[in-house]
């Protein structure tokens, strides 16, 4: 196989890992003034992603990093194009991060209540903007001779990208409600998997038409598998849900994550930024991809240090595996280091 | 107003600020784990207490260090289109690496730091935090290398058909002589903050006779850190002060304002220009000086910017190939001054309280408070006039900044994510100074507090967390 297609592979692979380990983390977020009815509540909420979201945003930017390393020009049309939502999710990401950390720093309510409110904008703003600019990704943009952007902020926000951010939003917020019904006890664990009912079903809408348009209009025959696949897993997802059969149901979400991924890829697949003026102006795996000395330099690194840190990330989820309840969180944050 | 005079500013703010929380984090990390190595080698509940105190601190900047780091990775892409499609070949490779490397390693392993107190073994959990601080200096060594590309670029080709810089030796750029020089400086600089951070809190509480038992061993780790660190700053500061003259001469003459060659060429001390800075007004000088500091020898020459702008232009083309040139000259000046001023505060502290002396000057606290400012300073000048003093490169030599900025990005989009990074970083900076005043004040948690409790439920699932956002 060539060293672009492994690249395309691989960064492929970066950002099913993001989408399926930080979205549920988006969704625990998205889902904090819903579930968490009170401060012990929404601390048991935020202390389940507590010791893995950071290492879950990491994908993000080595999806980044290795977007610019592998294909320099799809990173600088899409990071400069795509302008303003990125600034979105750069700043929600900003202070999402920082209210994990210092939320429960303080027992001052308005203090906490302006965090909470933090997380929540700071994951639903990214899970909503992820969708519309992958989507837009598949659609196609107005890309110039130049391999510039020449669209407006408002052209990124036409139907089909507001539907793909609709369904990254809702697919997430469900997987973030499945992972909590996994992760919680008592009451939280059984408000998750009601909340977890009713989403699911507007996902199967949703993401279903938003699936069903990008087979129609992008797909490729391989991809009504990758489809089908993805909608089984909300099934799955919903069936095992109403059983409470709570890992398999986020297994569910996170098969539909992987192959709602997948559609979107080979979808594109050889293109990497279709332009919507001229199909010579597009970017492909070929024409915007680093020389192979690079690439072969970066695959030799990511084949060693790819498997260790799926094995140490691994390891995290087997330490913190045990659910938290109510009765664990410490009633008062000493202000002294505990 | 243009784009590109936005994008600097913006890319000026955004890494400094930035560089505000690195410098603590990369040393921090090592410093807090070598405190429970201590603690886990002797059992001394002292050393768990200055862990958990110097770790609550520690994890408060680290956030900040996280969250603004992600922006620094967009931006070249969102601001600098024209500079990432010509070095990403090169450039993108060691920033993938860092987060592959580096960014995995310290989050992961800091999470089961922060959570896993009393769910992993004493030396599992040890080894976590260690993890950490070589995750954190791995960062600082990749993202280095692609620094020091932009100042001395090595192992690539231009391709003339693509008119792209192309990689050729990933080794080379690995082991830059610039990288080689910087690493060291930048880390031994990282060592300084953090030493003078743990120094200047414990001469807070020392002065108030408050948890002596904690802050004594903290204050004598503090500035033995921060001597030892500003000796390898300086020496550092010292070849690379070679390395520069011999790779970017321009960026040597504009640090001392020379204007002709000299040989020999003194120091200058002081030195007014004229307003557009292209000649000296008024200077005090002190002979042979910078022939020393740029050569290694008294009598050595050192090429002066009008010489060396003439002989860009003869190589380049015609152009104004000098930098900022009171800018260059200032920060320069005042990054040297406060590194030796920090090692003279470090000596004097560790003079004023050997062997268990406690100096009774209020004078004397509150230099060691202060003192907590400089290393930030210095970082800062250090920053904007390596990065300054290069223009009006982006990659020396090879690429101009203004070549490099996103030509599709409008003024009013640039502006917009100026004002809306530099207000959400000037709230956050308020937040965070606020938190760390207030755990520092807070002071360790006394021996009970961090001994495990005796009515431990061993099934684990009624415990209470020992720690919990």
């Amino acid at each position: 196989m060539e060293g672009t297609t492994i690249w395309f592979i691989l960064i492929a692979v970066l950002w099913t890992s993001y989408f399926f380990l930080e979205g549920f983390d988006f969704g625990v977020g998205a889902l904090l003034p819903v579930i968490g009815k009170n401060d012990a509540e929404r601390r048991v909420l935020i202390n389940t992603i507590g010791p893995v979201w950071d290492g879950n945003e990491v994908w993000l930017l080595v999806a980044g990093g290795a977007t610019f390393a592998a294909f320099p020009e799809w990173y600088a049309t899409l990071f400069s194009g795509f302008y303003l939502p990125l600034l979105l999710i750069l700043l929600a990401l900003i202070v999402r991060g920082v209210a994990f950390e210092y939320r429960s720093k303080r027992e001052d309510r308005r203090w906490r209540r302006r965090w909470d409110q933090a997380i929540f904008w700071g994951s639903v703003v990214p899970a909503f903007l992820w969708g519309v600019a992958f989507a837009n990704i598949v659609r196609g943009v107005p890309i110039d001779a130049d391999r510039e952007y020449v669209g407006t902020f408002f052209d990124l926000l036409n139907p089909y990208a507001l539907l793909g951010g609709l369904t990254t939003l809702v697919l997430f917020i469900l997987h973030g409600a499945l992972f909590l019904a996994l992760k919680t006890t008592d009451e939280v664990r059984e408000r998750a998997n009601r909340i977890a009912g009713r989403l699911v079903l507007a996902t199967i809408v949703v993401g279903g038409l938003f699936l069903v348009i990008t087979q129609l209009q992008y797909g490729k025959p391989i991809t009504w598998l990758t489809v089908a696949v993805a909608a089984a897993g909300l099934v799955l997802a919903a069936i095992a849900n109403a059983r409470g059969r709570e890992g398999w149901a986020f297994a569910g979400t996170g098969l539909t994550i992987v192959c709602a991924v997948a559609t979107l890829f080979i979808a594109l697949f050889p293109n990497v930024m279709p332009s919507t003026i001229d199909a010579a102006y597009s970017l492909t795996t070929t024409n915007a991809a680093s020389t192979p000395y690079t690439l072969q330099i970066m695959t030799v690194v990511a084949i060693i240090f790819t498997p260790l840190v799926l094995l140490y990330q691994g390891w995290t989820y087997w330490v913190f595996r045990k659910r938290i309840s109510v009765a664990q969180i410490p009633d008062k944050i000493a202000e002294t280091a505990r | 107003m243009d784009p590109l005079d936005i994008a600097r500013w913006q890319f000026g703010i955004t890494t400094v600020y930035h560089f505000i929380f690195v410098p603590l984090t990369i040393a921090l990390s090592a410093l807090v784990a070598g405190l429970q190595t201590a603690w886990v080698r002797t059992g001394k509940t002292v050393y768990l207490r200055a862990t958990k105190f110097w770790g609550k601190l520690f994890l408060i900047n680290f956030a900040m260090g996280v969250v603004t780091g992600i922006v620094q990775e967009f931006q070249f892409g969102m601001n600098w289109s024209e500079y990432s499609r010509f070095v990403g070949d090169i450039f993108g490779a060691p920033l993938a690496i860092e987060g592959l490397l580096a960014f995995f390693l310290e989050s992961t392993f800091l999470g089961l730091w922060i959570f896993g107190w009393d769910r992993l073994p004493k030396k599992l959990h040890l080894a976590t935090i260690w993890m950490v601080a070589l995750g954190t200096t791995l960062s600082a060594y990749f993202i280095l290398a692609a620094n020091s590309w932009m100042q001395h670029p090595v192992g690539y080709r231009i391709n003339e058909a693509t008119g792209r810089a192309e990689l050729t030796d990933f080794g080379a750029v690995l082991t830059n002589s610039t990288l080689l020089i910087t690493f060291p400086h930048t880390i031994t600089a990282c060592f300084l903050t953090a030493g003078l951070f743990i120094a200047g809190i414990s001469v807070w509480h020392l002065a108030r006779r408050k948890h002596t038992d904690v802050f004594r061993p903290s204050l004598k780790l503090g500035l033995v850190v921060s001597l030892i660190a500003a000796v390898g700053v300086i020496i550092t500061g010292d070849i690379q002060a070679r390395v520069m003259t011999e790779q970017q001469p321009m960026k040597m003459a504009a640090a001392e304002a020379l204007y002709e060659t000299s040989q020999p060429a003194p120091f200058s001390l002081f030195t007014i220009g004229t307003l557009d800075g292209s000649e000296e007004v008024f200077s005090i000088k002190v002979p042979g000086v910078l022939s020393f500091l740029a050569t290694g020898d008294f009598n050595g020459k050192v090429e002066g910017i009008n010489n060396l702008q003439a002989a860009h232009e003869a190589k380049y083309g015609p152009g104004d190939y000098r930098p900022n040139i009171p800018v260059s000259y200032w920060s320069f000046r005042f990054m040297v001054g406060i590194g030796f001023l920090t090692a003279l505060i470090a000596t004097v502290g560790l003079w004023v309280t050997r062997r268990g002396r406690f100096p009774n000057s209020p004078w004397m606290w509150r230099i060691g408070m202060l003192a907590i400012l400089l290393p930030f300073l210095a970082n800062t000048f250090g920053w904007i006039f390596t990065e300054m003093g290069r223009q009006p490169w982006a990659v020396y030599g090879v690429l101009t900044t203004a070549a490099s900025v996103s030509p599709g990005v409008s003024a009013g989009s640039v502006l917009t994510s100026l004002i809306a990074l530099t207000v959400v970083y000037g709230v956050l900076m308020v937040i965070e100074i606020g938190l760390l005043v207030r755990y520092a004040k807070a002071g360790p948690p006394s021996e009970a507090e961090v001994l495990p409790s005796t009515d431990e439920d061993h099934s684990g699932s009624g415990r209470s967390l020992t720690f919990a956002y």
